[in-house]
C-alpha cells in the first residue's frame, strides 16, 4: 500500500494514498463532523458540515470526497472552519420542522446531535418555509419531507438497491426529495425494504407506527394476543438500550414482551423450520424432475415484491413457499386456535420483525386463511424497543426467559435465518440428510456466510453437483437474475432484499453514520445469531420434535395438501407499475 | 409538491417513430439523458409521463432519476404550451412596477401555476425575464401580442379575449 505524508492541525500523519481527508481524521482520532456522508452508501460532499483547511487552498474544503496528497495540510478546527460549519448547520435548520420532542428521531437524530456538537445555541436564520404534506398512505412507510435536510442519503440507499423510485426534484429552495413524478410512495414500485429509513440521518422517513393497534388489543380482555419473533431482532434489539452491537438479547426480549401483556411468545424460528420443510421438499421435488430451475427463497418480502415489480419473468421460479412468518401466521390461527380451543377471530397475531416489507407481506390479500390476516400487525424492531421504553421496562435488568411452548422450540437452523446464506445453509442441512440418508457432519457451510454481495458454491449432494447461489441486496439479485437470463444454469438461490440480509433490515435499529464507518455492524450482527445457533442443541430443521408433531398431528407430510392450503402462496405480476 | 395534473397526453405515430429513432441513436451512450430530452422536447413540444416513460425504458434510466432531472432544469416542461401562452416579464423594471401582482392575479384566474397549462389546454402560463419593452412596463405577451402599462385590473380584460 502506497503511504503519503500529510499533517493535521499541525502535526504528522503517514496514511495509504487511496484516503480521503475524513478517512485520515479518523484513524487519527480527529472527529470531523459529517450529515450527507454515509460510508458505502453516500459520499457526495453535499453538506458541508465537514469542511476542513487546505494549507494554500483558496476556500474550505469537504473532507469526506477529498483525496489526500503528499504534504497535504489540514486543519480540522481553525476559526474560519468551526465558524463556517456552524453557519452551515444554522442555514439547514432555518428550514427545518424543529420539533424535536415529538420526533421520532428524537435523542436519535445526526442533526439534533450535531447542533449540541457545535454548539448551536441560537437561530439566527428564521425565514421562509415550504410545508410539505406527509405521505403515510402505504402499508410500511411513512415520509415528511418537513423534516428532510437533503442530504440525499435515502435516494443513494434506494439507488443502491438498483430500485431508484425516489429522486431530489425541482431546484433551489424547491428541491425535495419524491417518489417519481410527485406519486404517493406505494405507487412507483417501492419495494418497502426501508434502507432508506435506515439511512436517513432525521425523522423524514419512519415505518409505519401500529404500535397503538397493537396495544388496544393488549388492553381488550377478549382477546388472546400472540407474538412471534424473528431471529434477526434478537441480534439488534439490544443496541436500543445501549447494548454492543452484536449482542444476543433473546431471554431478556421474551421477558420484555411478556411484561408487556402479550398471552404467548413464540418464535418465528419455529416457522423457519417449517419453511426449511416446505422449501427443501420443494427443491427436492423441482430438483428430480429438472423442472422450474432454480427454485428462488420467498421468505423475503421486499425480494418477492421485487420480483413481481421487475422480474415477473422469474415468478414461476419463486418457491411457492409463505415466508415464516406467514407460516406461523397461519398456524396459529388454525392448528393452534384449534388445540388450545380458542376461537381464531379472537386472536390477535403479532410478528416482531426487522422488516418495513413485513408489514406490506402481512397486508396482502393472499395471506388470509384464517378468513382475515394470518398476521394483523408486524412491528419492526424499533416499534419493539418504543413499546419497552414506553411501558418502564428496565430492559437491561430483565432476567433471561424462554419462549413458550410448543412454538418456542427452534433450532439454529431457524436462527440463521436472519443473515443472508442462513436460508440457504438451513436447507441444505435438511436436503443433505434426506438425499445422503446419514448425518450431515460439519453443519457449518462456508461457502454461503459471510459479506460477499453474490456467493456461489457447487456442492455434490448423493452424487449430484448442486449448484447455488446467494445474493442480498436487490442490485445483487439483479446481477444473478441477469446470468440466470444469460443461460447460466442454478439449482437453488437464496436472495434477500437488505444488504447483509435481515440482520440490517430496513426495520433494524439505526446505526448512525460514524458508527457505521467504524464498525462492520452487519457482522457483528451476523455473529450474534451464528453463536445461537453453535448453542443450539438441535441444528437441523427436520429434526426439531415441534415440526414433526406439527405434521403428524396436523399437516399430514411437507407440500401435502394441508400444507398447499395453509403454507403456500402465489404471486403477481406488478411490473405495470413502476 | 402536489399531485402533477397535465391535459391528456396525445401522440402520432409520426412522433412516437421519431422518438424511438432518438432513443436508438443514444441507446449505450453514456450522458446521453439530457439530448434525449431535448430531442424528445422539441418533438412534442413538452415532455409528458408517457414520453418520460418510453425513455426510461428506452435508455434504461430509472424513471426517478428523469423526473429529476426535468424538473431541474426550466428549459424542460411536463406541461404543453396552451393555445394562447400568456408571458408575464419578470424583470426588474416591470417587477419594481408591480408585474409580481400581475402574474398572481393570473395564476389566480386561471387556477394553474407558472409553467403550467390549463387542463383544456387553452392557457399556459410563463414567467420570463426581460423582453426589452420596459419603457411599457409592466409588460405581458399572449402568443405575439403585446400589453403594457398594465394594473391588475386589466387581467380580466385581456384574457377575456381568448376566451372563446
Amino acid at each position: 500500500m502506497e503511504m503519503i505524508n500529510i499533517k493535521i492541525n499541525d502535526k504528522d500523519y503517514s496514511v495509504p494514498a487511496s484516503y480521503t481527508i475524513l478517512d485520515a481524521a479518523r484513524e487519527a482520532g480527529i472527529k470531523i463532523p459529517t450529515l450527507c456522508y454515509l460510508k458505502d452508501v453516500n459520499q457526495i460532499g453535499a453538506c458541508r458540515m465537514c469542511l476542513v483547511e487546505i494549507k494554500g487552498a483558496r476556500a474550505l474544503q469537504a473532507a469526506c470526497v477529498y483525496p489526500v496528497s503528499e504534504g497535504l495540510e489540514i486543519y480540522t478546527n481553525s476559526a474560519k472552519v468551526r465558524e463556517a460549519r456552524r453557519d452551515t448547520l444554522e442555514l439547514i435548520l432555518s428550514n427545518h420542522d424543529k420539533k424535536c420532542l415529538t420526533c421520532i428521531r428524537n435523542r436519535n437524530c445526526e442533526l439534533q446531535a450535531l447542533a449540541d456538537e457545535l454548539g448551536v445555541d441560537g437561530l439566527r436564520f428564521e425565514g421562509e418555509n415550504i410545508p410539505y404534506e406527509i405521505d403515510n398512505t402505504s402499508t410500511s412507510l411513512v415520509r415528511d419531507n418537513n423534516k428532510c435536510i437533503l442530504c440525499r442519503r435515502c435516494v443513494a440507499a434506494c439507488n443502491n438497491q438498483a430500485i431508484s423510485v425516489i429522486t431530489c426534484a425541482d431546484r433551489g429552495f424547491a428541491t425535495h426529495v419524491t417518489p417519481t413524478y410527485e406519486k404517493e410512495i406505494k405507487d412507483v414500485g417501492c419495494i418497502f425494504c426501508g434502507q432508506c429509513i435506515v439511512s436517513c440521518p432525521v425523522g423524514a422517513l419512519s415505518e409505519k407506527n401500529e404500535v397503538p393497534a397493537v396495544m388496544k388489543a393488549i388492553d381488550n380482555p377478549e382477546k388472546h394476543v400472540v407474538v412471534q419473533t424473528a431471529p434477526a431482532v434478537r441480534a439488534a434489539l439490544g443496541e436500543e438500550f445501549g447494548l454492543p452491537i452484536g449482542t444476543p438479547v433473546t431471554g431478556k426480549m421474551v421477558a420484555a414482551l411478556r411484561r408487556l401483556g402479550f398471552d404467548k411468545v413464540f418464535d418465528t424460528d419455529t416457522g423457519a423450520d417449517l419453511t426449511i420443510m416446505e422449501e427443501g421438499t420443494e427443491f427436492l421435488q423441482r430438483f428430480t424432475s429438472g423442472e422450474n430451475l432454480p427454485i428462488i427463497t420467498s421468505c423475503s418480502p421486499g425480494w418477492v415484491k421485487f420480483c413481481e415489480h421487475y422480474y415477473p419473468e422469474f415468478i414461476g421460479n419463486l418457491s411457492t413457499c409463505k415466508s415464516p412468518m406467514e407460516m406461523f401466521g397461519a398456524v396459529i390461527k388454525s392448528y393452534y386456535a384449534e388445540k388450545n380451543n380458542i376461537n381464531k377471530d379472537d386472536i390477535f397475531s403479532v410478528a416482531i420483525m426487522p422488516c418495513t416489507s413485513k408489514k406490506y407481506e402481512a397486508s396482502r390479500e393472499e395471506h388470509s386463511t384464517s378468513g382475515g390476516r394470518d398476521i394483523d400487525v408486524s412491528l419492526t424492531t424499533r416499534e419493539l424497543a418504543r413499546m419497552i421504553k414506553q411501558a418502564g421496562i428496565d430492559f437491561n435488568s430483565l432476567p433471561d426467559e424462554e419462549f413458550d411452548s410448543p412454538f418456542g422450540e427452534a433450532t439454529g437452523a431457524g436462527v440463521i435465518f436472519g443473515t443472508t446464506g442462513g436460508v440457504m445453509e438451513a436447507a441444505i442441512r435438511t436436503v443433505y440428510e434426506i438425499l445422503e440418508k446419514k448425518p450431515l457432519e460439519n453443519l457449518n457451510v462456508e461457502p454461503v456466510r459471510g459479506l460477499d454481495g453474490v456467493k456461489e458454491a457447487t456442492l455434490t449432494i448423493a452424487g449430484k453437483e448442486v449448484k447455488i447461489a446467494v445474493v442480498h441486496g436487490t442490485a445483487n439479485a439483479r446481477i444473478i437474475l441477469d446470468k440466470i437470463k444469460a443461460g447460466e444454469h442454478y439449482d437453488f438461490v437464496e436472495v434477500m432484499a437488505c444488504p447483509g440480509g435481515c440482520i440490517n433490515g430496513g426495520g433494524q435499529p439505526i446505526v448512525d453514520a460514524n458508527t457505521r464507518a467504524t464498525t462492520d455492524f452487519k457482522a457483528l450482527r451476523a455473529s450474534a445469531l451464528y453463536s445461537e445457533d453453535e448453542k443450539a442443541t438441535i441444528r437441523k430443521s427436520h429434526e426439531n420434535p415441534v415440526i414433526k408433531q406439527l405434521y403428524d398431528d396436523f399437516l399430514g407430510e411437507p407440500c401435502g395438501h394441508k400444507s398447499h392450503e395453509l403454507l403456500h402462496t402465489h404471486y403477481t405480476d406488478k411490473s405495470a407499475n413502476k | 409538491m402536489a399531485e402533477i395534473k397535465a391535459p391528456a397526453f396525445k401522440d402520432t405515430a409520426e412522433q412516437s417513430a421519431k422518438l424511438q429513432e432518438v432513443i436508438a441513436k443514444y441507446k449505450g451512450t453514456e450522458g446521453a439523458l439530457i439530448p434525449v430530452l431535448h430531442e424528445a422536447q422539441s418533438i412534442y413540444g413538452y415532455l409528458p409521463y408517457e414520453v418520460q416513460k418510453a425513455i426510461s425504458e428506452g435508455l434504461d434510466v430509472p424513471m426517478a432519476e428523469i423526473y429529476g432531472v426535468v424538473s431541474f432544469y426550466t428549459q424542460f416542461s411536463i406541461y404543453p404550451k396552451g393555445t394562447y401562452n400568456v408571458a408575464v416579464c419578470l424583470g426588474t423594471a416591470c417587477y419594481v412596477k408591480g408585474s409580481g401582482d400581475i402574474i398572481d392575479k393570473i395564476k389566480e384566474k386561471l387556477g394553474i401555476e407558472v409553467g403550467q397549462c390549463t387542463d383544456d389546454g387553452r392557457f399556459s402560463l410563463e414567467a420570463t425575464r426581460c423582453i426589452g419593452a420596459c419603457g411599457l412596463a409592466p409588460v405581458l405577451t399572449v402568443n405575439d401580442d403585446v400589453y403594457g402599462r398594465l394594473t391588475v385590473d386589466d387581467v380580466d380584460d385581456i384574457l377575456s379575449k381568448y376566451m372563446d
